[in-house]
């Protein structure tokens, strides 16, 4: 086997674990603090990439295009907070997939309506839009790896912000204990607003930085959520370390399951068999590990304590 | 001395920090009423749950008819012919109230595996059901909503599930709460009825009733056993008003 | 009365020459075995599977693929369609049923995700482009499935089964079991029932049910694709069952039928129809939820007052 190939494959691993990670986190601790099931996630994955683009091309720059996409995809976030979830959080789970499902439908045709049906790619600035060599010869996009980068800071800086500060105090109690912030004191309409639209911020960052490489389109949140909930049920939901976690090793064997099992099935098996059953077997292969991990822990690795 | 139908040994569970139930040992045996009693946060609820098999204790042993059940869930106990009533009426509230019972009465054989006969048209269920209901003085009631019973007569519903399981030994989790004189007095008449049948193991606050039924108390503080014996010499034992009963008029 | 309609459907098809409307009769009846079968987990068992219509694709491949292999035997494909989905939740609901609340809605809705996926990715059955069904099923000594209205009558038939059969479940020993665990299941385990069973033979009794609909749904559309699996399928399901109300047999009918002709007209009223869908979806469970089912008990009830 190829070790540049390998390394490649593992760099696309964690960039697929990072922005896992970005949709996840919020979901987890909408989970965790609120108790809220929120198909909706991947909307504001969408919209956070429509909006990105628009602006791309509006103001021709994509970093000013995220600077003013994330704040607009955290106010569309605080909108359907008011809106719709707020009214919900006393409601049943059912209720909960009911009404985002039904938020989806809407986004969905929102998005169809104001962008039409065809996707919008995102320009590059060319500094980004390029190959970096790393060592050994190694050549990786650009792109990718500050996509990779990001992800890490913004990890980093939400461990910082959960661990040292008031309000991230206040939001993992709240995730073991959601009687207690109440009983402290705090004015939870706004903690739920807040940690609602933080997340929405989160999940519209993923979608910005995939979406020039993927392009932004329609429903384009729909398939990834699903991965980003086995992430979070892996991780234990409320949990932003299980979260982290998760998302990088969910990202790294989905990668590598595509790039590498059928090479290694070849091994084992007639060409022929292993090139029908990789591809099937691969695409299976997350949520074989989700199934593995609940059947000995049912609460994922790490559930937060005192629920 | 009758023979042991319950018998607890050494057994302890704690949360996290907390010891709830510190190296217990109880038996109940045949045709008693072992009460226990002891002050808030003593422990009592959590002995019926480690009793009931729905907590499973970190130290100990739980023999039941001669039979070591420490490791059984509560369904494969409540098979054996242990009974529970809870503290906090957990009934089937959607249900009539005669399914609550018919319910406990498919339980007993080999279960509920049949998929096409219309359950409530056997009279091998109906019967017994309203057997148990007539027990506790609810037939009348049988096909109510069980969610627009009375607080009384969840109680009494509770009694007859129980009874309806076809027990061998019964544990009561404050059977009495909530309840007025009238209510407690009835409760009283009935439960020292069903003792002809069955041993009890009765937790409950209310002190007239405890002292009414019980053949033997045993005293719970802080998860251990402070004292045992008949009711009598519980009533005159200095170490129990002193920890417990306090200023308490008995 | 409107099963008598549905049975007299194709009278008056063939009088109008409309067969447009027995498609989507015909449609909306397979549509209604699955919400009936989904109503069987989450109504009546408080389970909130969010991966039911994995089943649909599983039953509809299990008429595909032996088709693919020239196989046409009805018998075989049903019987394989029912076995196949049974199996894969007995599987799977050995994995979901350990699990609660939120777990449980998304792990279900994880596995539906892989069995989309597999299929996605086998080239051999079409992949991504899907199968299409040359031959519908031949039932041996009964004939075929091939003209419009017999394959109409034979899913109501089927539809008429189906509420039969789940109606004597539920008001069978087991089917009070199903309902006290979702009343509460610490009683029940508390007198004596080993819960974890008995939801699991519920969840596989739906799963077989739904297979068997995706069977009809492989034979109506003669054409199959992962699509009909895709989670937000899923979402559909459970949207017929809450419309018309969950634990309610005729409900989930009546509620697969608002969904097929809410469908039918809104889209041919805009191409954003879909936004229309999702507002009263949300408007449904703020503001009525008990779905058509209680809405039509509450109307009653008022005009029985007002009468009497």
């Amino acid at each position: 086997m190829d070790w540049s190939l390998l390394v490649i494959q593992l760099l696309n691993g964690l960039q697929l674990g990072v922005l896992l990670f970005l949709l996840a986190s919020g979901l987890t601790l909408i989970f965790g603090i609120m108790d809220f099931v929120n198909l909706a996630h991947g909307s504001l994955y969408m919209v956070g990439a429509y909006f990105c683009a628009t602006l791309t091309h509006l103001t021709g720059s994509f970093v000013l295009a995220i600077a003013l996409a994330l704040p607009a995809t955290a106010l569309v976030g605080l909108a359907v907070e008011v809106i719709v979830v707020r009214h919900l959080y006393t409601r049943d789970h059912l209720d909960h997939v009911l009404a985002t499902f039904g938020l989806i439908l809407c986004f969905d045709a929102a998005v169809h309506y104001l962008w039409g049906p065809e996707g919008m790619a995102i320009p590059l600035p060319a500094v980004l839009d390029s190959q970096t060599e790393l060592l050994g010869g190694i050549v990786f996009p650009t792109f990718r790896l500050l996509i990779i980068a990001t992800g890490l800071v913004i990890a980093a800086g939400l461990w910082l912000v959960m661990t040292r500060t008031r309000i991230g105090m206040l939001v993992r109690a709240g995730a073991s204990n959601r009687r207690m912030v109440a009983a402290l004191g705090i004015n939870i309409e706004i903690l739920f607003a807040l940690v609602f639209a933080v997340g929405a911020a989160l999940a519209g960052l993923a979608g910005m930085l995939i979406s020039p490489i993927t392009e932004a389109s329609i429903g384009m949140g729909n398939e990834i959520i699903i991965i980003a909930f086995v992430v979070i049920i892996i991780g234990g939901i409320g949990s932003i370390k299980g979260a982290f976690i998760a998302a990088l090793a969910v990202g790294l064997i989905d990668t590598m399951g595509r790039a590498f099992l059928d090479t290694l099935m070849k091994l084992v098996m007639s060409n022929q068999n292993a090139e029908t059953a990789a591809p099937a077997l691969s695409a299976m292969m997350i949520y074989i590990l989700m199934a593995g991990i609940l059947a000995f822990r049912p609460q994922g690795l790490f559930p937060p304590r005192g629920r | 001395m009758a023979p042991v139908v319950l018998s607890v040994r050494e057994i302890s569970r704690s949360f996290g920090g907390l010891v709830a139930v510190d190296g217990l040992s109880l038996d109940v045996t045949e045709g008693e009423i072992h009460a226990v009693i002891g002050p808030n946060g003593a422990g009592k609820t959590t002995l019926i749950s480690l009793l009931s098999g729905e907590l499973q204790p970190e130290r100990g042993e739980v023999t039941f008819s001669g039979r070591n059940v420490t490791a059984l869930p509560a369904h494969a106990r409540a098979r054996l012919g242990m009974a529970r009533s809870f503290q906090i009426t957990s009934l089937m509230l959607d249900m009539s109230v005669l399914d609550n019972v018919m319910l406990a009465v498919q339980a007993r054989d080999s279960g509920a595996w049949r998929f096409w006969a219309d359950a409530r048209r056997q009279a091998d269920l109906v019967e017994p059901a309203f057997a148990a209901l007539d027990r506790v003085g609810l037939a009348a009631r049988a096909a109510e909503q069980a969610r627009i019973l009375s607080h009384g007569e969840h109680r009494q519903l509770e009694i007859a599930v129980a009874l309806a399981t076809g027990p061998t030994l019964l544990l009561l989790d404050e059977p009495m709460a909530g309840m007025g004189a009238e209510e407690t007095r009835r409760m009283i008449s009935l439960l020292s009825s069903l003792n002809r049948e069955m041993p009890m193991l009765l937790v409950e606050h209310d002190m007239d009733a405890v002292f009414t039924l019980a053949s033997r108390i045993t005293v719970l503080v802080n998860g251990r056993a402070v004292a045992s014996g008949p009711p009598e010499q519980i009533r005159n034992d200095e170490a129990v008003r002193r920890a417990y009963l306090g200023e308490e008029e008995l | 009365m409107a099963l008598l309609l549905l049975a007299l459907l194709p009278v008056w098809v063939a009088w109008a020459n409309t067969p447009f409307h027995l498609d989507l009769a015909s449609r909306l009846m397979i549509l209604a075995i699955a919400a009936v079968s989904l109503n069987l987990i989450l109504g009546h068992g408080g389970m909130i599977s969010f991966g039911h219509a994995a089943y649909l694709g599983i039953g509809a491949y299990c008429v595909g693929i032996p088709a693919y292999y020239g196989i046409h035997d009805g018998y075989l494909q049903f019987l394989l369609a029912i076995a196949c989905s049974a199996a894969f939740a007995l599987v799977t609901g050995l994995i979901c049923l350990r699990t609660r609340g939120v777990y449980f809605i998304m792990i279900t809705m994880a596995f539906s995700q892989m069995v989309f996926f597999a299929f996605v990715s086998i080239e051999e059955y079409g992949g991504d482009d899907g199968l299409v069904i040359d031959m519908r099923s031949r039932f041996a000594g009964l004939g075929n499935i091939e003209n419009a209205t017999t394959l109409y009558y034979f899913i109501f038939a089927s539809l008429l089964a189906s509420l039969y059969l789940v109606h004597r479940i539920m008001r069978s020993r087991f089917g009070m079991v199903i309902e006290g665990i979702r009343g509460n299941e610490r009683r029940m385990q508390a007198i004596g029932y080993n819960t974890f069973r008995y939801r699991l033979a519920c969840y596989v009794i739906a799963g077989a049910l739904c297979g068997y609909a995706g069977a009809l749904l492989g034979n109506f559309t003669n054409f199959i694709s992962p699509e009909m699996m895709d989670w937000t399928a899923s979402g559909e399901l459970i949207f017929m069952v809450v419309l018309g109300g969950t634990g309610s047999l005729t409900g989930s009918v009546l509620g697969a039928a608002a969904f097929v002709l809410l469908e039918e007209w809104l889209s041919a009223v805009t191409i954003y129809w879909h936004f229309l869908f999702g507002a009263l979806l949300i408007t449904v469970v703020l503001f009525a939820r008990n779905g058509m089912a209680g809405m039509i008990d509450r109307l009653g009830r008022r005009a029985w007052r007002r009468s009497s």
